[in-house]
């Protein structure tokens, strides 16, 4: 028992790290912010125009397209969809022996330093867009404290999922020489079929029923189909019930293929 | 003009270089070239969704949107090609190497635009390119040889709007070290705005867009020529013909701006 929770005093301690070495760098949360924020205006209008055609499109009304907009702005880097390449280079330098004979599991450590980091996202990237947004389109906030505490689980489920992808991308580096082809496609497909680019629900049927086969759908689509209350009562706990399975099917299979390439790493010492 | 042919000559002789250093890894390189020209229809297919759920943009089909596309792309990517490695600028602010620039014997803007050449963006000029052929084969053009001259002029006047907004945006990289994020907001955002017609976006983004940061004569004003349709947004026809006066505006924009950017760089180095 007292092993327990020696581990997650650990895990809370790996996470306060993951928070804290953003945190120094204010100056870049402030651009990354400003970035943001341009973006969501270019995307905001792009999708306003489509509802001069039609009151609803994939069961988005125009007010739902503009806070999908502005929430996914607010989780580019909460759910880090492109350029995790940490746990690559620490395998293409070497570094990744120190972990390895670190008396703590890497995946585990990597999952709540993860954590850590995605909460000070959540919070200095997260919603500064979001309020900026918000100033300018009215934008649908949930008056529920059940569709909050819905969302809340459904993105911590979400950066649990694509950590594990990011994870598993990462660990080509034991077999490549070269990870940037790798981090390309994944990057790719992230942005194309989690819905970031342009909801789901926006595509044609044979490429949603593609996405919905992924595990890319529960990283961006699902959270925001909560917060905009597309998702509600038996779809909502299905929705949550399939990131968890993903979460799990994700971890576990990263946990082994760190291991395959662990059997097969050779460190040039010095 | 004994200079400038002195300039040019140099130039020629420093990209040879590179290629000849960038072809070494063939196979690296055809991997790289093909990757990037599947991966950049990604933006495009974006496009393709929007108009499986509506017929028109604003007043704009398909076809007369990949116009706008393929102009603003392949005049970016022709930038990217040329002068693509500014992206990396901050970087030599803050590890002092931008010093070494400052002693060598020709004008600190040419060392530092014609730092690098890489090849490798052949992938995202043959994919914009495509796109182009794509919207010229499916709009219906009266071809005369002023549009074929404003097209051709579309095409160089957007590659000088670009390098003059990159060069005045990094900028920013001689006060902050954070230059580089900020500075994608205009010329990546720039470019990903100048895909979509500028009457989509509100009045106060589409003024800035259009007369502080002149994206909107990269390819929309351009294309209304080309198209023959009249501006939305109630310019008159000679809008279309001043995009080289506002490319040249910008060019002399960026070299002051750049002046006076160098004048006041204090080295960090000692």
């Amino acid at each position: 028992m007292s092993d327990f929770l020696a581990s997650l005093r650990l895990d809370l301690e790996h996470a306060r790290r993951g928070y804290r070495r953003y945190e120094v760098y204010p100056a870049a949360t402030i651009a990354g912010v400003f970035v943001n924020t341009v973006f969501g205006f270019l995307r905001a209008y792009v999708l306003l125009a489509l509802y001069a055609h039609r009151p609803v499109i994939g069961g988005y009304d125009a007010t739902a397209a503009v806070t999908y907009t502005w929430l996914t702005q607010g989780m580019i880097m909460t759910v880090f969809t492109w350029g995790w390449r940490e746990l690559a280079l620490r395998i293409r330098m070497g570094d990744i022996a120190t972990d390895l004979v670190r008396p703590v599991d890497p995946l585990r450590a990597g999952l709540a330093m993860d954590l850590g980091r995605a909460l000070y996202h959540a919070i200095f990237r997260g919603i500064p867009p979001f309020l900026i947004g918000a100033t300018v389109f009215s934008l649908i906030l949930p008056s529920s404290p059940l569709v909050w505490l819905a969302f809340l689980t459904s993105v911590v489920l979400a950066v649990t999922i694509s950590f594990a992808i990011r994870w598993l991308y990462n660990t080509s580096s034991f077999w490549l020489l070269d990870d940037r082809g790798v981090m390309i496609i994944a990057g790719t497909a992230i942005s194309i079929f989690s819905g970031f680019m342009i909801p789901v629900s926006f595509f044609p049927e044979w490429l949603a029923f593609i996405a919905h086969l992924t595990p890319f759908p529960s990283i961006i689509q699902v959270p925001v189909d909560i917060f905009v209350g597309r998702l509600t009562g038996p779809d909502l706990l299905l929705a949550l019930a399939t990131q968890l399975g993903w979460a799990v099917v994700l971890l576990l299979a990263a946990r082994s293929v760190f291991a395959l390439g662990v059997r097969r790493l050779v460190v040039q010492g010095g | 003009m004994a200079e400038i042919l002195d300039g040019a000559a140099l130039y020629l002789r420093l990209v040879r270089a590179r290629l000849r250093a960038q072809l070494q890894y063939r196979s690296s390189f055809v991997l790289d070239v093909i990757g990037t020209f599947v991966i950049s229809f990604l933006d495009f297919v974006v496009i393709l969704i929007i108009f499986t759920n509506v017929p028109q943009l604003g007043s704009w089909s398909v076809a007369e949107v990949a116009l706008l596309y393929g102009i603003s792309c392949l005049a970016f990517a022709l930038t990217d090609l040329v002068i693509g490695h500014l992206d990396l600028f901050p970087q030599t602010i803050r590890d002092g190497t931008f010093d070494l620039v400052l002693v060598r014997p020709r004008p600190t803007l040419f060392m530092v635009l014609t730092a690098d050449f890489q090849i490798r963006r052949l992938g995202r000029i043959s994919q914009a390119a495509v796109v182009l052929v794509y919207a010229l084969a499916n709009v219906s053009i009266d071809w005369t040889s002023e549009r074929a001259l404003v097209l051709a002029g579309a095409l160089v006047t957007g590659v000088l709007i670009f390098i003059a907004i990159w060069v005045t945006v990094i900028c920013i990289a001689f006060w902050t070290v954070e230059g580089r994020e900020v500075a994608n907001a205009f010329t990546y955002g720039g470019v990903t705005l100048a895909q979509y017609p500028i009457d989509i976006y509100d009045r106060w983004m589409r003024s800035f867009f259009a007369y502080v940061v002149p994206v909107a004569f990269v390819a929309y004003y351009p294309a209304l020529f080309i198209l023959g349709k009249r501006d939305p947004l109630g310019l008159p026809t000679w809008a279309s013909f001043i995009s080289p006066f506002v490319a040249l505006g910008a060019a002399l924009v960026a070299l002051s701006v750049w002046r006076w950017a160098v004048r006041h760089y204090r080295s960090a180095g000692g």
